[in-house]
């Protein structure tokens, strides 16, 4: 079969991961297997900098077109970042997201914030939060068999989770 | 003068020497510090500075504002020293620092990020040390735009760092465990829990003094206050292991008489390497905190640990020294603090 990622290329790579509950399973080319940061196993050790080799084997392959596009507001490219191990601003975590998220999942294990935001951040990354909050809480009230305190905090998750589909749906 | 931070000792202070946490945070208008222009690094730079200078709080007329290029060397070194800046920041000639004056809070301005926060406490003492962090970060957050995403976190030049951007660590000494050789297999149980565990002085395996440091290594999809629950857990396991170790440790003849030859020495050298001395006072450590030696407290003992390196006694001195005159200087500041 063809690569599910490029489709032009022969398959042979067979994929799969796990990100915040979410699994992604893919029929690969060796080439876009490399470059979304499936890396070969036998792939040789980068002994520079621990996070540049993690992130070199996210360019082992031959996508040099793609490794031609800069941060428009830094002039970082994905290379630099790789060499480094140091990304160049804000802005290039947008631009390199994809290519970025293999290798922060690989550090951290996941790819979603949970703690504290800005005064700045979004209302859905504060509905986020507050929801995380109440479910640690409600968890804590029934391990505690406070079942008052954990029935109402699941009508407060529930009324939170409502108005999220509210607001899909509007 | 305001006491020094690491002037005095804190809870668990018998093992725990320190607790730090670090926050990073960038603002989003400026490329991360390697990538800045000159122009933009002095806006940037004068920005923070007059946020932590003028921001109304209280605190605020405690900072200080350093810049490292017209520090003599020494002060510089003995700020690395001291834990309030990193190796690399001293490197950095056009280097600014805030400082509180008691030295608990330290803010590197364009290190690796744009801001460095640090809080420093004796003893095990994260939360209290979060608090205060979390409070300044607040401060600042009011009027610097932090860059942020809302799946990422706080954004930070490198992804190590991303989301809380906050590293915690705790400073521990340890050596029944290391005595005992059980530091290696400890260090495989706590990574396998997103935490490291190294030694803060010299190379190897058998670090300098027994000290050994414990900090978070995830950042992204953990909370400040889990990722600090966590940590304080491994500490408070550590300190128990330690404990337990020691009471018969010390029970052993040949430890009891390490440590008061270390006293011995320590009480009566006229020369003394900075290593020298660090293997001494960690025995000394052990026996005072074993109640074998009640005539020096761990106080004294935490104060010597910081004033008794390179720098600090070439500032303290006021001038540069050879290291034979250092040695000696280190020897009579020693015998001074061990006699009151």
């Amino acid at each position: 079969m063809l690569c599910e990622h490029c489709g032009k290329n022969v398959a042979n790579t067979h994929v799969k991961r796990t990100i915040n509950g979410k699994t992604y399973e893919a029929m690969l080319c060796p080439e876009c297997a490399a470059e979304m940061g499936f890396g070969s196993l036998m792939g040789t050790i980068n002994l520079g900098s621990l996070l540049g080799s993690t992130f070199t084997e996210a360019l082992s392959g031959k996508r040099i077109a793609e490794n031609q596009i800069v941060c428009p507001q830094c002039g970082a490219s994905f290379s630099d970042i790789t060499q480094t191990g140091r990304v160049g601003c804000a802005k290039c975590y947008e631009i390199f997201y994809d290519r970025l998220v293999p290798s922060l999942q690989r550090i951290h294990g996941k790819t979603r914030h949970a703690g504290k935001l800005p005064s700045g951040a979004g209302i859905e990354a504060k509905r986020r939060n507050e929801l995380d909050s109440l479910r640690q809480q409600l968890a804590q009230a029934v391990e505690n068999q406070e079942y008052e305190k954990a029935a109402q905090l699941r009508d407060s998750i529930r009324g939170i989770e409502e108005k999220e589909g509210d607001g899909n749906e509007g | 003068m305001k006491a020094k931070w690491y002037e005095t000792s804190g809870d668990y202070g018998d093992i725990v020497i320190s607790t730090r946490i670090r926050l990073a945070r960038n603002l989003a208008e400026y490329p991360f510090p390697e990538r800045m222009s000159a122009s933009q690094r002095r806006e940037c730079e004068n920005k923070i500075k007059e946020t932590v200078l003028n921001n109304g709080a209280g605190i605020s007329k405690r900072f200080k504002y350093l810049e490292l290029g017209l520090l003599p060397q020494a002060q510089v070194v003995s700020l690395v020293e001291r834990h309030l800046i990193s190796p690399e920041f001293a490197k950095d000639n056009d280097a600014k620092l805030l400082l509180l004056d008691d030295e608990s809070v330290s803010v590197m301005i364009n290190e690796e990020d744009h801001i460095r926060l640090q809080v420093m406490r004796s003893g095990l003492d994260p939360d209290g040390a979060f608090e205060l962090a979390d409070k300044l970060d607040t401060l600042l957050d009011e009027q610097l735009h932090f860059a942020f995403d809302d799946n990422l976190g706080y954004l930070t030049a490198c992804p190590t760092n991303l989301g809380t951007g906050m590293r915690a660590s705790v400073m521990l000494h340890l050596p029944a465990l290391q005595e005992n050789g059980s530091i290696a297999q400890l260090s495989s149980t706590i990574s396998k829990l997103g935490l490291a565990i190294r030694g803060i002085y010299g190379e190897g395996s058998r670090p300098l003094g027994a000290i050994y440091q414990i900090s978070n290594q995830v950042t992204l999809g953990i909370s400040e206050k889990a990722a600090i629950a966590n940590l304080r857990g491994i500490a408070v396991q550590l300190i128990a292991q330690e404990k337990s170790l020691r009471e018969k440790m010390v029970l052993d003849e040949r430890t009891v008489d390490s440590i008061w030859r270390s006293y011995g020495i320590l009480t009566n050298a006229r020369m003394i390497s900075s290593d020298e001395f660090m293997q001494l006072i960690s025995n000394v450590r052990l026996g005072v905190s074993a109640g074998l030696i009640d005539s020096v407290s761990m106080d004294t003992i935490n104060r010597l640990t910081v004033n008794a390196q390179a720098g600090m006694i070439s500032m303290h001195e006021g001038r540069d020294m050879t290291a034979a005159e250092r040695d000696k200087a280190r020897a009579e500041m020693i015998r001074t603090a061990l006699a009151s």
